[in-house]
């Protein structure tokens, strides 16, 4: 366990370099959420029905994606990508290490450093100049952080998988703009999911990538009450197992037909 | 006690081969032709405790996957294979623990780092007791002379001094067997120098086994009583260095410093394999023709400054052989 915290702290430490990206990626998200925000404050205008979210909490909601988009496995780790492609992974396979317990160590820095980094000054910003409110209660602030984890455990294992389909297709491009794409949309990024029609509920519940966003924002503005906090946290973490399984049956796999590039 | 066992070891690759043109590319969209390479193709040796091998080869020939065969990283199709009394693929954790490796290509430090906390990340990984760590590490940084470059971060390392730290690297978990695939490459003489002395106290003092790839004969030279030779995946050869010579070819050359640089020193027994200005080299059969017998012949007929027979360089020998397997 202290190999893996080792290698967790020591990639976490190394990402917390990357300030100047941080600072642009502040600047990218604030501007997005403020477009977001513009676009459904128009909608809210337009329209007399009762939405099943306020405006207050789909605000609240937006902030909180552009606060926590790292958190997505939207991102290549781009320390394997470059040792698979090198051929350098054949030091990592050469630790005395569960190679997938390795990788996911990797997942786990390579989402939360960022994620620090990125969520710290948005949270300031937005809540003091653009409407992000406080957690609903302090129940639902625990709720949210319940959910965060919850998504960390999520993100972490598609993360995972994403690193291990390398082994297959050594560049990952494909795959990754495959799931990034349903991410986006089931995640709640691009509109949140409350405001999706109904026939399209059912689906957006069952799968797994509203955990990663809708979720924990939701509980964190009130949208859900804090009571089905713990099923939601169930939801996220069945599905985080059944990632890790797979994922750990492919890298059996993989690892048996691999073919180290470079000789 | 056998450190290494390898039994009739056989290992293919598939590689997609692709076709030529755009013709080519759209076709290799619908059907994939795919053409096999024998990496290992019954190789078969093993090694002692305590022992330092040169494994040598030409490129392609079979060294890096024996090397990732005997270290667990990839799996055999057929064979037997024992590492410090385990099967590697099967017991992979168990076995590299014991295991150091240095790739000389291939750095196995974190690149934004400084090179002493990838140190403190590998006893954390390899979970190398506090007191233990301490005594290696600081054995290694005064052997390896690294006290001046435990805060620079890896990146801004010279080639040598990096390889210097890879080799510390690769030993603070005291392995008992040690893979080097070409731990010289790249490096200006003195590091070289430095490197291979380093090696052979490990070996000498140690007893650390070694098994050297390289394509630096004057490593194996300097380094390897015992010679393993692969080529197109099988071992043409295994012994000493002079068993090698001796199977190659037994030719001398006989070098010869002329008084008059301008003279042909000719003679049936033997042919001139190069020149420069007053000196010519020599070549000759010892079994046609014994040594004292030719320099008598040669220094009657020619005036000479001086004169010595020696062994041909190891290059030439590996470069025959190389180019007959070929053939």
């Amino acid at each position: 366990m202290r190999a893996y915290w080792a290698i967790v702290s020591a990639r976490f430490r190394m990402l917390l370099q990357y300030r100047a990206a941080a600072a642009a990626g502040f600047g990218t998200q604030l501007f997005w959420g403020l477009v977001r925000i513009m676009i459904l404050e128009a909608f809210y205008r337009s329209t007399t029905a009762k939405q099943p979210m306020s405006l207050e909490q789909a605000i609240d909601y937006i902030w909180l994606g552009q606060a926590m988009l790292m958190m997505l496995p939207a991102w290549l780790d781009i320390e394997v990508t470059a040792m698979i492609r090198s051929g350098t992974v054949v030091y990592e396979l050469l630790r005395p290490l569960d190679l997938y317990s390795l990788w996911f160590s990797r997942a786990v820095a390579a989402r939360t450093a960022p994620t620090v980094l990125r969520a710290v000054p948005m949270f300031i910003a937005a809540g003091l100049f653009f409407g992000l409110r406080a957690p609903a209660s302090p129940a639902s602030a625990a709720a949210w952080l319940l959910a965060v984890l919850g998504a960390l455990l999520l993100t972490c294992a598609i993360s995972t998988l994403l690193t291990i389909s390398l082994l297959w297709t050594i560049s990952g491009e494909g795959i990754f703009q495959l799931t990034n794409t349903c991410m986006w949309i089931f995640s709640g990024m691009l509109v949140p999911l409350p405001l999706f029609p109904d026939w399209a509920q059912g689906a957006l519940n069952v799968l797994p990538f509203r955990g990663l966003m809708d979720i924990p924002a939701r509980l964190y503005s009130g949208n859900l009450s804090p009571g089905v906090a713990g099923a939601l946290f169930l939801h996220q973490v069945l599905w985080a197992a059944g990632l890790i399984l797979i994922g750990r049956l492919l890298l059996a796999r993989g690892a048996r037909r691999l073919v180290v590039q470079g000789g | 006690m056998r450190h290494i066992v390898v039994e009739n070891l056989s290992k293919n690759f598939r590689v997609a081969v692709r076709q030529p043109g755009l013709w080519g590319a759209c076709r290799g969209l619908a059907a994939r032709s795919y053409r096999t390479v024998q990496a290992l193709d019954g190789v078969s040796f093993s090694i002692d405790a305590g022992e330092l091998v040169g494994y040598i080869g030409p490129n392609g020939a079979g060294k890096s996957t024996t090397v990732k065969v005997l270290a667990g990283i990839l799996v055999p199709d057929s064979g037997r294979c024992e590492v410090l009394g385990r099967v590697p693929w099967r017991e992979r954790v168990a076995t590299v623990q014991r295991i150091g490796a240095v790739f000389g290509q291939r750095t196995q430090l974190w690149w934004d780092l400084p090179v002493i906390e990838s140190f403190d990340l590998l006893r954390d990984i390899y979970r190398v007791p506090a007191g233990a760590y301490a005594r290696i590490r600081d054995e290694l940084i005064e052997l390896l002379d690294l006290a001046p470059l435990l805060d620079v971060p890896v990146r801004q390392l010279s080639l040598g001094q990096r390889m210097r730290c890879d080799l510390a690297a690769s030993l603070l978990h005291s392995p008992s067997l040690l893979f080097l695939d070409e731990p010289t490459i790249g490096l200006d003489a003195v590091s070289k120098l430095a490197a291979r002395d380093f090696v052979r106290r490990l070996n000498r003092e140690r007893g650390v086994t070694v098994l050297l790839t390289t394509h630096d004969m004057d490593d194996i030279e300097a380094l390897c009583e015992r010679v393993i030779l692969i080529s197109k995946g099988q071992i043409l050869s295994d012994g000493t260095l002079e068993a090698l010579r001796a199977q190659v070819t037994p030719e001398r050359w006989l070098i010869v410093d002329l008084l008059e640089p301008e003279q042909v020193v000719s003679d049936p027994d033997v042919t001139e394999v190069r020149r420069d200005g007053s000196r010519v080299v020599l070549r000759f059969d010892p079994r046609r023709v014994a040594a004292a017998e030719l320099i008598a012949r040669i220094t009657a007929r020619h005036a000479i400054h001086d004169l010595f027979v020696e062994n041909p360089p190891i290059e030439e020998i590996i470069a025959s052989l190389y180019s007959r397997e070929r053939a």
